[in-house]
């Protein structure tokens, strides 16, 4: 799935053209990136959590070389699925 | 910032009404929700990628008691962020 598929699904069911469905699941995706740029995590429910985590420097290797280098300190992203979502992924693979 | 909040904001920004963001909002979701549920995968260009990952049986313990437990199979979610949205994150914490 792309975001052409999810720009089609709102074309398909809300009435929007499609151009208009492109422009707002664009504004989406937009949103929450500049929520995530400010440091803010984004909670949707029966989804998942996403989540900016502040990483100090540390020791370590690269693992190609053995080297041993420093990693920088960054600011990260990461997402945490829900409980909700987690079940329905397991719940199919018993179907199948 | 939570999905209502999400809602609200697309709201304010395009002059939907919130019941077209929020039915917007949660078709994205959804949609999102099924296709990993299905096992697929997906894309999302400038934001990141999602896929299933399968995790076999493994004995493991209860942390708490120290009980030898079998952990059945399972799959969960793996989202990697895109080169686009981790560079944003990441820079915006310098200015």
């Amino acid at each position: 799935m792309t975001k052409a598929d999810l720009v089609e699904n709102v074309y398909l069911k809300t009435g929007f053209s499609k151009k208009e469905s492109a422009e707002i699941v664009e504004m989406v995706f937009d949103l929450m990136k500049t929520t995530l740029e400010r440091g803010e995590k984004i909670k949707i429910a029966g989804f998942g959590n996403f989540v900016v985590k502040d990483k100090s420097t540390r020791r370590g290797r690269n693992p190609q070389t053995g080297e041993e280098i420093e990693i920088s300190s960054r600011r990260i992203l990461t997402f945490k699925p829900s409980q909700v979502l987690k079940s329905s992924i397991n719940e199919s693979d018993d179907e199948g | 910032m939570n999905k209502s909040e999400l809602v609200e904001a697309l709201a304010g920004e395009n002059g939907l009404t919130y019941k077209k963001a929020e039915e917007i909002v949660n078709l994205i979701f959804d949609s999102m929700a099924a296709t990993l549920s299905e096992g697929g995968r997906i894309e999302i260009r400038g934001f990141g990628s999602f896929v299933v990952k399968d995790y076999k049986s493994y004995t493991g313990r209860n942390p708490k008691t120290g009980e030898m437990i079998e952990v059945r199979p399972k799959r969960l979610p793996f989202f990697k962020v895109g080169k686009e949205l981790r560079e944003r994150v990441n820079f915006a914490r310098r200015s």
